[in-house]
């Protein structure tokens, strides 16, 4: 059979595996940040506003209580059905939106909460007046934000962590990853678009960037990785927030005995050591 | 409102250009036609003086513009990239790698090092678009963490010169994490009191316009440079919205607030030392020469004085000058 014989070669470049996992971190029933903040939390008030321009639908801010403790989240947000994705803008934040977080950041800061961040995003909104309100600057300063907190931050990619709209959330003490997430510099179609001239070489963009959480645990970009229900997150979203849950709260537990200069200097430090080069 | 001075990146490579007549160097003016010998390209910073258009430099020309005579070191020169990912697409990453090495003779995107700029010494770092499309992977990465560790070990400013269309397809996730590894710095040199003058040049977008270059405490553009998060194709594909016709630019960053100053390239030298001598404290930079003097081929002041006309009611710098216009 022609289909297997193809699948058997996908198979041997590791394009079946890296695909498999595009498709499953994108799968429609994936547990979204508000399905696991409704699960890990016993309370959660989200807030809303950046206290400039307006309120950012892609982006979940706010205070939660988890597991005895206040906690600051954060996290990109997806829509179900047509009507919620137009609304959530398909998961794509602007610049309201990492405003929105900096605030809950420096909130977090001020009053001691440690911050967890939720990453699902296929990159940062493209347009017009996410560029006038300023996309390049805030995905920056969401960073440079995280980066200076004096309280514990961690990170989880839970879906699809795509380029620097991921990434605004993703300097943490601890990173970490779900089984089945991807993380990765550009979406697979826009990596083949540029590379290939052809976005339907998606399949194998996948393969060559290394998305799978197996390979960023390689690479040293994560530091560990949140197993999911058998056959995948969306098979079960209460057990897949239990696990989530579980791995927050080990890291977190760690992070808090650690004087917070010296937490920051190690978060600079982990960042600072990333890379592949030879001198 | 702000005049387009070719920022297609796509118009250089030829793909989708309209028909253009046919004899064109890259010392030929895509705006008006002009043409330059080299050494004319040279004396005048690589600016058309018929037209004022911003020809790209390279980061060694953009030191020597730059920096004071000989005062010059760069550091960290033989770091090259590995290939963490083993990534090929029609090419392999380390031929792709060799072919740029050969074409540029750099290693790779980025040059960092000490200089002094109008008196004032600092740490700095310059990339190169000609090199992968300036693109940051570890190597630029690293070399920006390099120039950032001699400013806090040194106590001196820092100066970043980006041009570049994001981070490096071929490292993965690696380059993503450029990002943030350049962000740690900037993290460490406001620690440390250390302040920092990033310059925007044609093109910068993606993951470098989205981490250190926007995070200068003193951010200046060069007129007509394309300073976005996305391209103008990409939105224009996914949003299909109609863009603006300064989509993007210096201009449109300026009007919204996301650049301090817009210099034209013959006065960004004095512009950089000014901010420094601010900066540091030092005594405030007087430059030896007026920029109407600066006129090696003879037209560029009048190219030169055309643009600051246009960018005048927006470029705070002229007004606190000497008067020399």
């Amino acid at each position: 059979m022609a289909t297997t014989e193809r699948f058997r070669r996908l198979r041997r470049r590791g394009e079946g595996d890296a695909w498999h996992a595009v498709q499953l971190a994108r799968h429609q029933d994936r547990p979204y940040t508000l399905d696991y903040l409704a699960r890990m939390c016993d309370d959660f008030l989200e807030l809303h506003g950046d206290r400039a321009e307006g309120d950012d639908p892609a982006v979940v801010a706010g205070i939660g209580s988890f597991r005895g403790q206040t906690v600051a989240f954060v996290g990109h947000q997806k829509g179900r059905d047509l009507k919620q994705r137009t609304h959530r803008n398909f998961g794509m934040p602007s610049p309201e939106g990492y405003r929105k977080a900096m605030r809950v950041f420096a909130i977090a800061a001020r009053l001691g909460f440690p911050v967890v961040t939720l990453i699902d995003t296929p990159g940062a909104a493209p347009g017009v007046g996410a560029e006038e309100r300023g996309q390049s600057g805030a995905i920056a300063r969401s960073q440079l934000t995280l980066m200076g907190l004096r309280v514990p931050v961690v990170a989880c990619v839970i879906g699809e962590g795509s380029s620097g709209g991921a990434l605004a959330f993703g300097v943490a003490d601890r990173v970490l990853m779900q089984q089945n997430a991807i993380y990765t510099v550009i979406s697979p179609e826009g990596c083949a678009a540029i590379l290939w001239k052809d976005a339907g070489e998606a399949k194998r963009a996948a393969a060559a960037l290394r998305p799978t959480a197996e390979a960023c645990l390689a690479l040293g970009v994560v530091d560990a990785i949140v197993p999911e229900p058998s056959g995948g997150a969306h098979r079960d979203h209460a057990k897949a927030a239990e696990l989530l849950g579980d791995a927050i709260q080990v890291e977190l537990d760690v992070l808090a005995s650690i004087p917070p200069q010296q937490r920051r200097a190690a978060r600079r430090a982990k960042f600072r050591d990333m890379g592949a080069y030879v001198e | 409102m702000a005049e387009r001075i070719s920022v297609d990146i796509s118009r250089s490579d030829g793909a989708g250009a309209a028909p253009e007549p046919a004899p064109r160097t890259r010392n030929t003016c895509p705006v008006c036609n002009s043409h330059y010998r080299e050494d004319e390209m040279v004396a005048n910073l690589r600016v058309c003086t018929n037209c004022g258009h911003h020809f790209p430099v390279t980061a060694r020309e953009r030191i020597v513009q730059l920096a004071d005579e000989g005062s010059f070191t760069e550091v960290a020169r033989g770091l090259h990239s590995d290939d963490p990912l083993e990534f090929v697409d029609s090419k392999a990453y380390p031929d792709r790698l060799r072919a740029a090495e050969r074409s540029t003779g750099l290693r790779d995107a980025a040059i960092a090092g000490s200089c002094s700029i109008g008196g004032t010494s600092t740490a700095i770092v310059v990339l190169d678009f000609s090199f992968l499309g300036g693109s940051m992977g570890s190597v630029v990465g690293e070399k920006f963490a390099r120039a950032g560790d001699l400013a806090i070990e040194m106590r001196l400013p820092l100066v970043s010169v980006a041009a570049s269309g994001g981070a490096r397809m071929q490292e993965g996730v690696l380059a993503l994490m450029q990002m943030a590894k350049t962000v740690a710095l900037v993290d460490e040199l406001r620690e440390s009191g250390r302040p920092y003058v990033s310059v925007l040049v044609h093109p910068t977008t993606g993951g470098v316009a989205a981490s250190f270059a926007a995070l200068g405490d003193i951010i200046i553009a060069e007129p007509g440079a394309l300073l976005s998060f996305s391209g103008p194709r990409v939105v224009k594909q996914t949003t299909r919205e109609d863009l603006p016709d300064d989509f993007g630019l210096a201009e449109s960053n300026y009007r919204h607030g996301h650049v301090d100053l817009i210099v034209p390239r013959p006065e960004l030298r004095d512009a950089v030392a000014r901010s420094l001598a601010l900066l540091t404290g030092g005594q405030p930079y007087r430059p030896s020469v007026l920029v109407g003097d600066l006129d090696p081929v003879g037209a560029l002041g009048r190219a030169v004085s055309g643009m600051r006309r246009r960018i005048s009611d927006m470029n705070p710098f002229r007004n606190g000058d000497d008067g020399d216009d």
